[in-house]
């Protein structure tokens, strides 16, 4: 009774889709690189509605740093990506807030260091 | 975007017969709360937990031999409003006493109700307030069910540590979450008279019904704090301890009870999975080491449209 129980629930559930959790970004969250990157890329586990998905980038004193065009990748709806100015050696903070295509809002932020050559 | 924008762009989305954007199950701010076994959640959700399997061992005591007891429950809440839930839950009990007969059945069934009242995203706390209804006389007798109600009123809190300085960020993936409560019985005792007429006297006293739950949260250190280059499937995993514990206060006061609980949860896009061992805290709350495992569904990623969301949307 048990297992059919949840064998319905699973079988009348519609796509699946959830909550977007950060699970990879490009520089690595928490990471030092050498060279200063031009784009700060994340990429979700679900795929975002585009126009509700943005992500910032702020050096030490909280000024913005990126581009203001951050974009949500036409090939993989899971990757949004923001340009950067040139990056002088210090830590970064990246702040995004992304719609995941069930409607859920999720949000944080993390750091990284450009060390310089 | 700036705020206004973003918020502009959604009315309008939602003029235009977009879903609304919707704060999914157990979040404040950055921070995912799982939920526990042992204790209550703080927050508010959709969510159905089938089943909760338990196994103890209790010592022989004046009151009978030495028992095995397993548990299987199934826990269902559902959002009213955005804040406000209601809740479910019913138990089997078997048990199986070293000498006797085996016996299984229901455990009264419990109602409960809960208000979100506080959350605090940049600080990722919640705290809610609720209250639990024991419905006497709805279980089976067999399996000890009382034949007497008992009302829980309840307090519930959760707190992210996110918010620590740099210096200690490895420990930002750190929370807790708990709950603090007193038990009401309706009835101060049950006498009874057994086959020789010797009557007795079992007195219920009011109980404060306290645990936490210590988490560290391997997805929260790996997206917020550091990547470490942790894979699927412990890139999900929330090690834990949980301590669930009762004092009687009055009517011949009884020492507390009550178990520790160490385990681990993998938290997935639409299910949690978690294991946890049962350790009585005093020979009175149980002997050896048991163990408990539960499956649970978020219902509201299951069936964002439907079912998963509050019935009183703002």
């Amino acid at each position: 009774m048990r297992a059919f129980a949840v064998a319905s629930l699973l079988a009348v559930a519609p796509p699946l889709w959830a909550h977007a959790f950060l699970d990879r970004a490009m520089p690595a969250v928490g990471s030092t690189v050498r060279d200063p990157p031009a784009r700060v890329t994340l990429r979700f586990s679900e795929r975002l509605e585009p126009a509700f998905s943005k992500a910032q980038v702020l050096d030490a004193s909280g000024r913005r740093v990126d581009n203001d065009d951050a974009s949500v990748s036409g090939d993989d709806a899971a990757v949004l990506s923001v340009s950067v100015r040139a990056l002088p050696p210090g830590v970064y903070t990246v702040k995004w807030r992304v719609l995941s295509v069930d409607t859920h809002v999720t949000e944080g932020d993390f750091a990284f260091t450009v060390a310089g050559r | 975007m700036n705020r206004f924008a973003w918020c502009a762009a959604v009315v309008s989305a939602c003029i235009a017969g977009a879903p609304v954007p919707t704060s999914a199950h157990g979040f404040a701010g950055k921070r995912f709360f799982p939920a526990t076994l042992a204790t209550d959640d703080p927050f508010v959700s959709d969510e159905l937990s089938l089943p909760t399997i338990t196994h103890q061992r209790f010592g022989a005591s004046d009151e009978g031999p030495a028992v095995r007891e397993t548990d299987f429950s199934v826990d269902m809440s559902k959002r009213i409003t955005e804040r406000f839930g209601i809740g479910f839950d019913a138990t089997y009990k078997r048990l199986r006493p070293d000498e006797g007969d085996r016996q299984s059945g229901w455990d009264n069934v419990a109602l409960s109700a809960k208000y979100q009242w506080f959350t605090d995203a940049a600080h990722e706390a919640i705290v809610s307030a609720g209250v639990d209804w024991d419905i006497g006389g709805s279980g089976s007798k067999r399996v000890g069910a009382e034949s007497f109600s008992t009302i829980t009123p309840a307090i519930f809190f959760g707190k992210g540590f996110g918010d620590l300085p740099a210096d200690m960020s490895m420990l930002r993936p750190l929370a807790v979450t708990g709950s603090l409560g007193v038990a009401f019985p309706t009835r101060a005792s049950t006498t009874t008279i057994d086959d020789d007429g010797e009557e007795s006297v079992d007195r219920h006293p009011h109980v404060l019904q306290w645990g936490f739950a210590l988490e560290y949260s391997i997805p929260y250190l790996q997206s917020y704090v550091k990547d470490m280059g942790i894979g699927e499937p412990f890139n999900r995993m929330i090690p834990v301890v949980e301590f669930a514990l009762e004092t009687p206060l009055d009517r011949g006061r009884g020492a507390t009870t009550g178990t520790i609980n160490p385990g681990v949860l993998w938290a997935g896009q639409y299910t949690q999975v978690s294991v946890e061992a049962v350790i009585p805290v005093n020979d009175r709350s149980g002997k050896g080491v048991g163990w408990m495992a539960q499956l649970h569904f978020f219902l509201d990623d299951l069936f964002p449209t439907s079912i998963g969301r509050p019935l009183v949307r703002n």
